[in-house]
């Protein structure tokens, strides 16, 4: 995955001027322009404010194109961030959605874009250079021939429509560029008021979504791939997490960008984190499902049609996969397609400083010196304060003689802003470093180990930590911001880590290894000896039905527990991606498919994972059932997480520890707990922690448990242990007639080996006793036994399994044996059995002694004509039923003196004996 | 061969006995297995075609074989083992662990057990015998690790089943049981048992995860299918060396069976039970009696031997007491018949036999106070009574209340065969009242 390919020019970004405003809060500096000049070359270009810019990308020559907004650093100097409004390149508009134009879109048009979810701000380091965008009216023709390097705009591009754009949207010209002349070449003036207020928005409709909610969500959830979504309800996390799965794909371009020229991951627009508008769970999870389904060009097509987050999941999931390819290289400047954009030849380029006002309400223009820190309150405050962070570090970077820490930077916005930014961004660069060594021309000799790279990360996430507390001292109105912010940035960091086409060679051995076998080898593992043949495959259809209606053959996916699986998965993964903890309790009778729903989930979960839609998390499983004693959940726990062997003492201190101090890179840790009710105690310690756990600040621990009884936290937990496990529930019902029908169908997947008839009476009887699948299963695979060793098939027979076989097995599985056995017996036995009845009926009670029946049996004998037997041979005919359980006995050395009780009903030895 | 034929042919009688007796000693004693299942052929196929498929398509299964002691559970399960392992392929794979819950009586020895069986201890050194804990783990672990299509398959045989789910937790058995529904390793698991409500001891989780099915060996045999039984159990194969005597011996066996008071002696036995291992007992006991002298069982060997069987074990050990205890005994009765079966003590007994002693005014059975008590604690060592719980510790002997464990039928019984018994304590025991 490295890409030695690219020769990249280095480029050197440096602030022109002194810094125009400062903001005390999130310590960063307001500049007017930026200088790029290129090694070895004399010349210098300058960005200002309101130019339209090129962003690198993915693809070399198609860049992004953007306008600018503002540029700001932070106070290290490390971190040059710019605030951009994007625009779309054709390219970069879904084909499908190209047909909304109406006509053939030129090959140097542009977009303006409105699409909501991309985040306008970038590294600054990754702009390549000016561009000159042109607006055109809507009629107007396209200039022939104009240089190549000259882009137009007609319309505006939401994702959805196209709209014709007014030229002072595009054009810089008017804006409120203080100190600066417009570019040379840019088209006519933007004016300023568009963007700065409310009902501007529309351009900046971004920011629109991110102050409030959701117009885009029902067509989200409309547009939503899997069959399974069912539009419910998003939550904050959700759509964080889309952001974060954008920006993971941002950064997975910028990593490669990176090694060409140590550039920003400027492409890296960053949600706006700050926004309300979510995504729901589903809407992951339905991807997921469709991810393989889908051609490119279908993810495309309802990308457009949706609201722009999901159009970043797509980009990211296909750079995950392949980091450059087109497609996402084409969707992720959609994102962008708002952003200004100057003249391309950016070198004799003079900057405007116009600021395009994104921000669309509370900002004013950035260059407009120091306004940000009052504005740091607003909605827009988030992303200004990373801006700012993020130019602050840009700054650190170019006192660090211009190896950007651009990439480290982006995963760790927030750093930037912290006293200990530099130390982060010390860490950072060593991560560049590492980046810059797989580029070819880039390296600039400061070679690290790629070992580094990992404690870099533990580093920076617990200076993360820490920003984290110092968040909270802020401001009431802050902390609200800073909490979302919070979630979205993080997620995107540990995302990136993984997205980053650089680290996944080093990542996807560590991921593999935790979520998917949370047990690595403790020891030499013993293995069942493998077999010299392979086992046989299924030769005819009955076989085949047997094999997958065996219980252990798990279906792709479970019918029939929708709902259920969609609640636990919305649980986790906000929980999740939150970074938060929490407790679920699942109740349901055995065979209802509670472990297997949670299974699934978890399979899903780790998919979404493997492909940077959410953070990546442990995945533990204990099983109360599986251990001698409650108090190895610790050791099992500490094993699965760490391969650490301990005592269950030493066990239950070491997680404590782990579950209550900060951590570096803490990944989530999803411990599902079955069968809790074996993990009683009298003190009752270890449901205790469990549950406890999730509660601490730095656990991130998510304890799905699963029990039997509904009741089980009222009726066996103490109130302090109840009180933690808290109310999330979940009560899985036992399954319909209809369900288990159509799990039996779904299981046998069209291999036709049952009548319909067979299949309905075997789940209308384990439906009405109860409602076990796996009771269901088991039936039906004993009936196709029955039906293959049955005499050969009749011609009207068909060689299905029909009414008969399913009776005969279900009579096998549900009948009792008592009659058959009584009817079975010997004389004597029965001879017994009703000398027992006798003496009940004489003495009134369900209970005699030995003594007393054998009085009875002496009777009867001579009733029936045979020979009285004696005490030892009526103690043993006695002892016998016994054992079948027929009879209830005191221990046998009581001898006569043992008392007999009927283990069947009276009228079912009756019944048994007079059919005899 | 023919030659060999010839010598073998005129074998003296009594090597021919002595071969007799040994091949059939080995059919009755060492539970031979008979070459085809008799009477549970329906069983045997199901039974076979299960472990088969788990033999050789790696499908995990589990099954109960339910049915009285006695009733062939283990030989149907042995049968069907042998004619699996004829199959090569079944017997190149299949990985067997036999468990006997009166031998394996926790977890723990289980587990252990299950390793030395599998011959997991050699992958992994020392691990084994840790602790229970670890073993658990260990073991789940290797089950894991298997596939349905690579692994061997185990077969784990549960002798006893029912002890098994007296197990804390019921560990094993779930572990077990889930492996079974899972897809790990393909392991079948058998149980043996002669409980009916067996499933009723299992935990509903574990229930759950039981394929439920069951074989149930309750044989519906007849009194003609247990004459042939008979026959066939103690008729000579064909190859038997000696022909002329295997002939001479089976119908011998033949017409014993015809017999009359044979018959009837094994209708009693039948009657009784359908056990078969107690007409083993039976048939050894006949073929013991078996000498040079008489070559062949004579329906009067079966009557004794079934006397033998039917004898009373307490009645018999009557015939040991002194006149003594016989006399506390018989006091006792009456001390039953009087207060209706409530406990006594020693000074009651000693009271109603003083009453006998008057009554006859003969001083022969007076006896000083502390040999009645000897007397009386000899039959509490021979469990013909025993205290009544609870009132055990705080008493004085004389005073510690007891029951008899006798019943009236077999005082009498012993009363009549006691050889010298006096006839006043005779009439004692049978007049109503003391």
């Amino acid at each position: 995955m490295k890409y030695f390919t690219r020769l990249r020019v280095r480029r050197v970004y440096k602030w022109r001027g002194d810094p125009l405003a400062f903001n005390r809060k999130l310590k960063t500096y307001d500049y007017g322009s930026l200088a790029i000049s290129v090694e070895g070359l004399p010349r210098t270009t300058v960005i200002v404010v309101g130019q339209h810019i090129l962003i690198e990308g993915e693809d070399e020559d198609d860049p992004y194109v953007a306008k600018v907004t503002r540029l700001f650093g932070d106070d290290s100097g490390k971190q040059k961030k710019a605030v951009v409004q994007w625009f779309a390149r054709v390219s970069e508009v879904p084909a499908s959605k190209l047909k909304l134009l109406g006509r053939e879109p030129h090959p140097q048009e542009i977009f303006y874009y409105q699409g909501r979810v991309c985040e306008d701000e970038v590294n600054a380091e990754s702009i390549l250079r000016p561009v000159k965008v042109k607006h055109l009216d809507g009629a107007a023709p396209f200039p022939d021939s104009d240089d190549k390097d000259t882009l137009f705009v007609k319309m505006s591009w939401d994702s959805k429509i196209f709209r014709v754009v007014p030229s002072a949207v595009v054009d810089p010209a008017s804006e409120p560029a203080p100190a600066f002349s417009p570019p040379p070449r840019s088209k006519p003036s933007l004016p300023p008021s568009p963007p700065c207020s409310p009902p501007a928005a529309t351009p900046t409709s971004r920011r629109v979504s991110r102050r409030t909610l959701s117009t885009p969500e029902p067509a989200e959830v409309r547009c939503s791939w899997g069959s399974m979504s069912t539009g419910k309800v998003r939550s904050l996390e959700a759509e964080s997490h889309h952001s974060a799965t954008k920006l993971s794909a941002s950064k997975c371009l910028s990593a490669t960008r990176r090694k060409a020229s140590a550039r920003t991951p400027g492409v890296r627009k960053k949600l706006q984190l700050c926004s309300p508008e979510k995504t729901s769970p589903e809407d992951a999870m339905d991807q997921l499902l469709d991810q393989e389904l889908e051609s490119e060009m279908m993810l495309v097509q309802r990308l457009s049609s949706s609201p722009p987050q999901a159009l970043h999941l797509t980009p990211h999931r296909k750079g995950h996969t392949a980091p450059a390819s087109p497609l996402s290289h084409r969707l992720t400047p959609l994102r962008k397609a708002q952003g200004g954009r100057d003249a391309e030849d950016a070198i004799p380029i003079k900057p405007s400083s116009v600021v395009l006002q994104q921000l669309s309400e509370t900002d004013s223009p950035p260059p407009a010196s120091r306004g940000d820190s009052t504005r740091a309150t607003t909605p827009s405050r988030r992303k200004e304060a990373k801006a700012a962070r993020e130019s602050a570090l840009a700054v650190l970077v170019e006192v660090d003689n211009e190896n950007s820490p651009m990439l480290p930077a982006a995963t760790t916005p927030r750093s930037s802003k912290r006293k200990s930014a530099l130390l982060v961004s010390s860490r950072i660069r060593k991560q560049l470093h590492l980046l810059n060594n797989d580029q070819v021309l880039n390296s600039d000799g400061e070679d690290e180990d790629e070992d580094v790279f990992v404690p870099s990360k533990a580093l920076q996430s617990s200076s993360e930590e820490d920003e984290e507390e110092e968040e909270e001292e802020l401001d009431s109105d802050q902390e609200v911001g800073a909490k979302k912010s919070r979630v979205g940035s993080r997620t995107p960091r540990s995302k990136g880590k993984r997205g980053t086409s650089a680290r996944t060679p080093r990542k996807t051995p560590n991921k593999k290894i935790t979520p998917s076998t949370p047990q690595t080898p403790r020891y030499a593992t013993p293995i069942i000896p493998s077999r010299s043949l392979p086992a046989r495959c299924p030769a005819n259809v009955l076989e085949e039905a047997r094999a997958r209606l065996h219980v252990s053959s798990v279906p792709e996916s479970l019918p029939c527990r929708e709902q259920e699986f969609q609640d636990i998965y919305s649980f986790v993964e906000s929980k999740i991606v939150d970074g938060t903890g929490g407790c679920m309790y699942i109740s349901g009778v055995p065979g209802t498919g509670k472990t297997a729903t949670v299974h699934e989930v978890m399979r899903c979960l780790q998919h979404a994972a493997e492909v940077d839609e959410i953070p990546p998390f442990h995945f533990i499983e204990i099983n109360g059932m599986k251990m001698t004693d409650p108090h190895q959940a610790y050791v099992q726990i500490l094993q699965k997480l760490t391969s650490q062997k301990a005592t269950a003492d030493h066990a239950a201190a070491l997680l404590e520890k782990r579950f209550s101090n900060p951590a570096p890179r803490k990944e989530s840790t999803v411990l599902l707990v079955d069968e809790l009710d074996l993990l009683w105690t009298r003190k009752q310690n270890v449901m205790y922690n469990l549950f406890d756990w999730p509660t601490r600040r730095h656990a991130r621990l998510v304890v799905l448990t699963i029990a039997n009884t509904m009741d089980l936290p009222e009726r066996i937990m103490i109130n302090r242990v109840a009180s933690r496990l808290g109310l999330t529930r979940m009560s899985f019902q036992p399954y319909s007639f209809k369900q288990l029908q159509q799990i039996i169908t779904s299981r046998l997947n069209k291999v036709k080996a049952f009548e319909e008839d067979a299949l309905q009476l075997v789940s209308r009887k384990v439906a009405a006793l109860s409602g076990d699948a796996r009771r269901c299963l088991d039936i039906c695979r004993r009936a196709t036994e029955i039906c293959e060793h049955s005499a050969p098939p009749t011609p009207s027979a068909s060689g299905l399994v029909g009414m008969s076989h399913v009776m005969e097995a279900l009579n096998e599985m549900f009948s009792s044996a008592y009659i058959t056995a009584i009817k079975c017996a010997s004389v004597q036995e029965q001879l017994f059995l009703r000398a027992v009845i006798a003496e009940f009926r004489r003495l009134g009670l369900e209970e005699a002694t030995f003594q007393q029946v054998f009085v009875q049996h002496q009777a009867l004998c001579r009733v029936e004509g045979l020979q009285p037997i004696s005490v030892s041979e009526g103690l043993a005919v006695c002892q016998r039923l016994g054992a079948c359980r027929l009879l209830l006995l005191e221990p046998s050395r009581l001898g006569v003196l043992q008392r007999v009780r009927l283990n069947v009903s009276q009228d079912d030895v009756l019944y048994a004996l007079k059919a005899d | 061969m023919s030659k060999r034929k010839a010598k073998y042919a005129h074998l003296p009688i009594g090597e021919s006995i002595t071969q007799v007796q040994s091949m059939l000693r080995e059919r009755l004693c060492n539970q031979r297995l008979p070459d085809k299942p008799e009477g549970t052929e329906a069983q045997h196929k199901h039974l076979l075609e299960l472990l088969r498929r788990t033999a050789i398509h790696g499908e995990s299964n589990s099954v109960l074989i339910v049915g009285p002691r006695g009733a062939g559970k283990t030989m149907l399960l042995k049968c069907v083992l042998r004619d699996l392992l004829e199959d090569k392929e079944a017997q190149k794979s299949l990985l067997q662990v036999h468990l006997n819950g009166l031998l394996q009586t926790d977890d723990r020895i289980a587990l252990k057990e299950i390793t030395r069986q599998l011959h997991l201890e050699n992958v992994v050194g020392d691990k084994v015998f840790g602790s229970f804990a670890e073993n658990l783990a260990f073991l789940l672990e290797a089950l894991k690790k298997g596939d349905r299509s690579s692994s061997r398959p185990v077969l784990f045989i549960l002798d006893e089943f029912d002890l098994f789910a007296h197990h804390k937790n019921q560990t094993l058995l779930y572990n077990l049981l889930d492996v079974s529904q899972s897809a790990q390793a393909p392991i079948a698991v058998v149980g043996i048992t002669c409980r009916l409500d067996v499933l009723e001891l299992l935990e509903k989780r574990v229930k759950s995860r039981f394929s439920h099915r069951q074989i149930h060996l309750l044989s519906s045999l007849t009194f003609t299918q247990y004459l042939q039984r008979v026959q066939s159990q103690l008729s000579l194969p064909q190859d038997f060396p000696d022909v002329k005597f295997a002939q001479d011996w089976n119908d011998s066996i033949k017409t014993l069976c015809e017999d009359k008071s044979a018959e009837e002696a094994l209708r009693r036995h039948f009657n009784s039970s359908k056990d078969f291992r107690s007409l083993h007992i039976l048939l050894m006991l006949c073929l013991s009696r078996v000498t040079v002298a008489k070559p062949v069982i004579k329906p009067a060997d079966l009557l004794e031997a079934s006397r033998l069987c039917f004898v009373d074990a307490k009645a018999n050990m009557l015939h040991g007491l002194s006149i003594l205890e016989l006399c506390l005994i018989i006091a006792m009765k009456h001390l039953n018949d009087v207060y209706e079966g409530e406990p006594f003590n020693l000074q009651m007994v000693h009271n109603e036999f003083k009453k006998f002693l008057q009554r006859k005014s003969n001083s022969m059975y007076n006896f000083e106070q502390p040999v009645i008590m000897k007397a009386f604690e000899h039959l509490q060592q021979l469990e013909l009574i025993r205290p009544v719980d609870g009132s055990a510790a705080k008493t004085q002997k004389e005073y510690q209340l007891m029951r008899l464990m006798l019943d009236h039928s077999q005082i009498m019984e012993a009363l009549q065969k006691y050889p010298l018994c006096p006839t006043d304590v005779k009439q004692w025991a049978m007049s109503a009242f003391g």
